[in-house]
């Protein structure tokens, strides 16, 4: 008999099973079958490529106020029509997609790592638990709006300052929702690692001598992927909302920075001659959270083996 | 069950005094001068003087403490006296003072009078549409739940999504401009100013609290009644439920009496949690509809550098979070006899 090697072993598995497939595999193919997260995967797509490949092709700047053209229709040249000092709605809804979806992005990571982080050394060590836990639950008591709300206003100007009008704001709104939103992460992959843990296969790793930390890295944290990834698209959801109701409030980025909710903050004022002002933004706002929720539904449904195959 | 309580309460107590010293810091470490917005013809000797006066100077932890004093003994005391009309503090006597109270920089004026004063709008439009949502989210979790996948189910769902995935301010701005300004069937914003004193103001205030009241009430809705029907779906297919059908009750009695009571279980403790967000809720939907309430008060205090008044709102808040954590849990442990705390 032949000697076995990983690649005769691998023929030999799938003569016997059929193809091999991986968990994401499995994955990806259960997360096709729902309808409603496909639709959400292809309205973020689209919004990510409107915001991102849209200015090579809708070449205005959105910051260029065109004093000619004040408060304009629609029409061939500007295609959502103009503002009260001239900018073009069209350029702006794209610089404000590119500005939303990163700020969405980029608070979302930050939670998440946080909250991963945090979740997985409490779960593993219990010695961490209690304390850890602890902070959580008083970071879930915190108001986070009126203390975001607060934050912004009170270091706005130190940060501004400090790295540019634009850097500044951004780093400082992310790093705050993000640094203020971990917490339920945190305690669902805390829940999970505490599951994991007790597996069979990390006694085997332990048993061979595994050191924790490879133990941490390459067999608790791949199993508590999944849940991170759906608090990961609940995240960016939550992100999106809440900067836009900063910006709608007044009190999010400055007014050189059109983000989606800072146009309907600025749009309200002429809500009653203009409408679609208004409309257009909180229709990108609600399409990206829709897509976004969906996207998160079905990553649920498809990482639970239960719902696999039906 | 007591005893829960009462430890729930004593392990608040450290929790509580953590977030205002975070609320506190936060605040007082912030770089921004009170005297700031002063016209620069103000001379700098007085502009001391008044952070003197302000309180500004003295070192951090001392402004804490009394803070804490004015916040959790000061004020309690004045709103006591408020409310019964009994006189704590012998106002005549020169040598012992009454203790000062937690003053607005904005008004001069103290800060719990106002928000005692600002209270009763955000709780009437809050109140309103927590009731309005949970009346209409409770009944549609069960009808879709008991229709999975039917039409009333997809319509309920669409309606749910529509409900958190559009943002209350782009909805609130959406039903100004369609119930007010092209149907012109409602005010454009509220009149804090409006009394009611007859039918045809009672009918006025009617007409302008509705569209900020359906608005909360519609998110509120579209959250509790997924619950209720994730809550519901998870009971329908239980042994017991068989077991009620089987011994021949009817199909109204096992939903209603069986199943709902049970499934009410998790979607009541959501709803105590929801409580404290209501008020953050009230903080966009106040600026939208131009309310007089609590949630404004924060933001022009927020605006305008006001520093002990927006600590003290901010506070107030977080103990609301608290307080409803711990209901929520004494609810839980009350409704389910599987649940036992002692």
């Amino acid at each position: 008999m032949a000697a076995i090697t990983p690649a005769s072993l691998d023929t030999q598995v799938e003569e016997e099973l059929g193809e091999v497939r991986t968990l994401w595999q499995d994955v990806w193919i259960q997360f096709r079958k729902h309808r409603g997260a496909m639709f959400g995967l292809g309205v973020l797509v689209f919004l990510i490529l409107f915001s991102v490949v849209g200015p090579i092709i809708y070449r205005i700047d959105p910051q260029f106020s065109d004093l000619t053209v004040l408060n304009q229709g629609p029409s061939t040249s500007h295609w959502f029509g103009t503002d009260a000092i001239g900018r073009d709605m069209f350029a702006m809804m794209m610089a404000g997609g590119r500005i939303s979806l990163m700020v969405g992005i980029t608070a979302m990571l930050i939670s998440v790592v946080f909250g991963t982080t945090i979740g997985i050394l409490a779960g593993y060590f219990p010695m961490l638990d209690g304390p850890l836990m602890r902070v959580t639950d008083l970071f879930f008591a915190l108001p986070i709006l009126p203390l975001l709300l607060v934050v912004t206003l009170l270091f706005r100007d130190t940060l501004r300052t400090l790295m540019g009008p634009e850097l500044g704001i951004f780093v400082m709104i992310v790093t705050v929702m993000g640094l203020l939103s971990w917490m339920s992460t945190a305690r669902v992959v805390r829940g999970e690692v505490l599951s994991v843990k007790q597996a069979e296969f990390v006694t085997a790793a332990k048993s061979i001598g595994t050191r924790r930390r490879q133990i941490l890295l390459r067999h608790i944290f791949p199993n508590v992927l999944g849940p991170v990834m759906v608090a990961s698209a609940v995240g960016i959801a939550n992100a999106i909302i809440t900067e836009s109701a900063l910006s709608f409030l007044g009190l999010g980025f400055p007014s050189d920075f059109p983000t989606w909710g800072r146009l309907i903050f600025e749009a309200r004022d002429y809500m009653r001659l203009y409408p679609l002002r208004i409309f257009w933004p909180g229709l990108a706002i609600s399409l990206t959270v829709l897509s976004v929720n969906f996207i998160g539904d079905g990553l649920r449904d498809a990482l639970d083996p239960r719902m696999r195959g039906k | 069950m007591v005893r829960f309580i009462i430890r729930r309460l004593l392990v608040a107590v450290p929790t509580l005094v953590a977030i205002s010293l975070v609320i506190f810091l936060v605040l007082d470490l912030a770089p921004g001068d009170p005297t700031g917005n002063l016209p620069l013809t103000v001379p700098p000797e007085v502009r001391e003087a008044m952070r003197e006066a302000m309180g500004v100077n003295e070192p951090t932890w001392r402004k804490y403490i009394l803070w804490l004093n004015q916040f959790f003994i000061v004020e309690p005391r004045f709103i006591f006296e408020d409310f019964t009309g009994v006189e704590i503090f012998d106002y005549d006597d020169p040598d012992n003072p009454p203790p000062v109270r937690i003053l607005s920089w904005q008004s001069r004026g103290p800060v719990f009078d106002t928000i005692l004063e600002r209270l009763p709008q955000t709780l009437w439009v809050m109140g309103l549409s927590y009731v309005f949502g949970a009346l209409i989210a409770i009944p549609l979790g069960i009808v879709t739940a008991y229709r999975q996948y039917s039409w009333v189910d997809n319509v309920g769902t669409f309606f749910a999504l529509i409900g958190y995935s559009v943002p209350t301010f782009v909805l609130g701005l959406l039903f100004i401009y369609v119930f007010s300004v092209w149907l012109g069937w409602f005010p454009t914003f509220y009149d804090p100013s409006l009394e009611v004193t007859n039918w045809a103001t009672f009918v006025e205030q009617v007409k302008q609290i509705i569209m900020p009241v359906t608005v909360l009430a519609f998110f509120n809705a579209a959250i509790t009644s997924r619950f209720m029907r994730s809550s519901m779906l998870d009971n329908l297919n239980l042994d017991y439920v068989r077991t009620a059908r089987s011994k021949g009750l009817t199909e109204w009695i096992v939903v209603m009496i069986h199943v709902v009571r049970n499934s009410l279980i998790p979607v009541v403790t959501l709803l105590a949690l929801q409580i404290p967000g209501i008020f953050s809720g009230a903080i966009i939907t106040e600026q939208i509809f131009k309310i007089n309430g609590i949630g404004q008060l924060l933001i022009v205090a927020i605006q305008n550098g006001d520093i002990p008044a927006v600590q003290t709102i901010t506070f107030i808040f977080a103990i609301l979070i608290v307080l409803f954590n711990i209901v929520a849990d004494v609810l839980y442990g009350i409704l389910d006899p599987r649940i036992r705390y002692d």
